[in-house]
């Protein structure tokens, strides 16, 4: 997964207040709250990068942590998000899925 | 031979709802529900043309059907066990098909004002609310969360909105809570006046009085569920996160642990 490219789903209403995110599926009404390590690597979740980059290059430069401990954790979260239809992963050429 | 029709002028924060139907005992009891809200004129109403069905016998619908309100070429089609509506936003017209109860029009009016706030105005939220000093004060929560509590123990200087449903208006950069006459089990209707809204508090019942202020995400989420919006329209929905979101970003939002007595209103001044 770390090798893959997230991105965020098509058709969400999000919002940032005060650097953590709220996300809505309006279809369902469905709500997600992110804390701020959740929101950058969503905000940087465009289909160009990897997870492993955007951890490298917004996680890790924001943050007091450990690279590895923080892939896992951002593996761990974008898995949950893929499980509710909010983030996607491209694999292979950036920018497609 | 002219039929009569019986017109009731409903003004609750600002929007006009005329009711109008052919039953003078039924719209005096519409007038006397929304005493304090209703207007001799009311200018550029919505009109809700109610047809009542034979009072002896069940409304024609399934008398156990939940609540549906999806939209049809651009005309909202209400449904519930109790009554039927057709409200087009454009012509600013609604039908009613329902019995002589006060319920099924309470309903109706409630709908078709999410409808009208949604785009850009507004939210029904689930809570009680009040003004003092000038500014409106908002505690919400889900039945059972306190909202009838708080608002039977406030003190005299304290002007009681709602114990049920607040109405909240976008105003500028702020937000301004109306009275309402939507009551839960206080049975009171709120004032008919308005103050810019100062904090929103989600309720809790405790052993101790005790507020906690919320990050914005959480306070949105929480805010979100407690807004009343009925129709399953994707493109409105986002523009009540939107408002919510505005709403957070605007007014500071915090639980409130509170022990059932007077004293809690000395935190929330």
């Amino acid at each position: 997964m770390r090798n893959a490219y997230p991105v965020r789903a098509p058709n969400l209403a999000s919002r940032v207040l005060n650097g953590e995110a709220i996300i809505m599926n309006p279809a369902d009404s469905t709500l997600f709250t992110l804390n701020e390590t959740a929101t950058v690597i969503w905000l940087a979740a465009d289909g160009t990068r990897t997870l492993r980059e955007i951890v490298e290059t917004e996680v890790c430069t924001q943050f007091e942590v450990d690279p590895e401990t923080a892939i896992l954790e951002a593996e761990e979260f974008a898995a949950s998000l893929a499980g509710h239809s909010i983030l996607r992963f491209a694999a292979g050429t950036k920018g497609q899925e | 031979m002219v039929d009569a029709t019986f017109p009731v002028n409903i003004l609750i924060g600002g929007t006009p709802v005329r009711v109008v139907s052919s039953d003078e005992v039924f719209a005096r009891m519409i007038a006397g529900q929304y005493a304090g809200f209703t207007a001799a004129e009311a200018g550029e109403a919505v009109e809700v043309d109610v047809t009542l069905t034979d009072a002896s016998l069940p409304f024609d619908g399934d008398a156990d059907e939940d609540l549906a309100v999806h939209n049809e070429s651009g005309i909202w089609i209400m449904r519930r066990g109790d009554f039927s509506a057709r409200y087009d936003p454009v012509r600013r017209s609604c039908t009613v098909r329902q019995n002589a109860n006060r319920y099924s029009i309470d309903s109706v009016i409630r709908i078709i004002h999410t409808l009208t706030l949604a785009p850009g105005h507004g939210f029904l939220l689930h809570a009680a609310s009040a003004i003092r000093a000038g500014r409106a004060l908002i505690l919400a929560g889900p039945s059972g969360a306190g909202k009838t509590t708080m608002a039977s123990l406030a003190p005299r200087d304290v002007r009681l909105l709602s114990d049920e449903v607040s109405y909240i208006r976008k105003c500028g950069s702020g937000f301004t809570a109306s009275g309402t006459p939507f009551t839960g089990e206080l049975g009171r209707a709120g004032e008919n006046v308005s103050a810019p809204v100062a904090a929103l508090y989600f309720l809790h019942h405790a052993a101790e009085n005790r507020i906690e202020r919320l990050a914005d995400a959480e306070a949105a989420r929480l805010l979100m569920r407690n807004i009343l919006f009925f129709a399953c329209d994707p493109g409105l929905v986002s523009r009540v996160f939107d408002l919510a979101c505005e709403f957070i970003s605007a007014v500071p939002a915090s639980r409130l642990f509170f022990v059932p007595d007077e004293r809690i209103w000395e935190r929330i001044r």
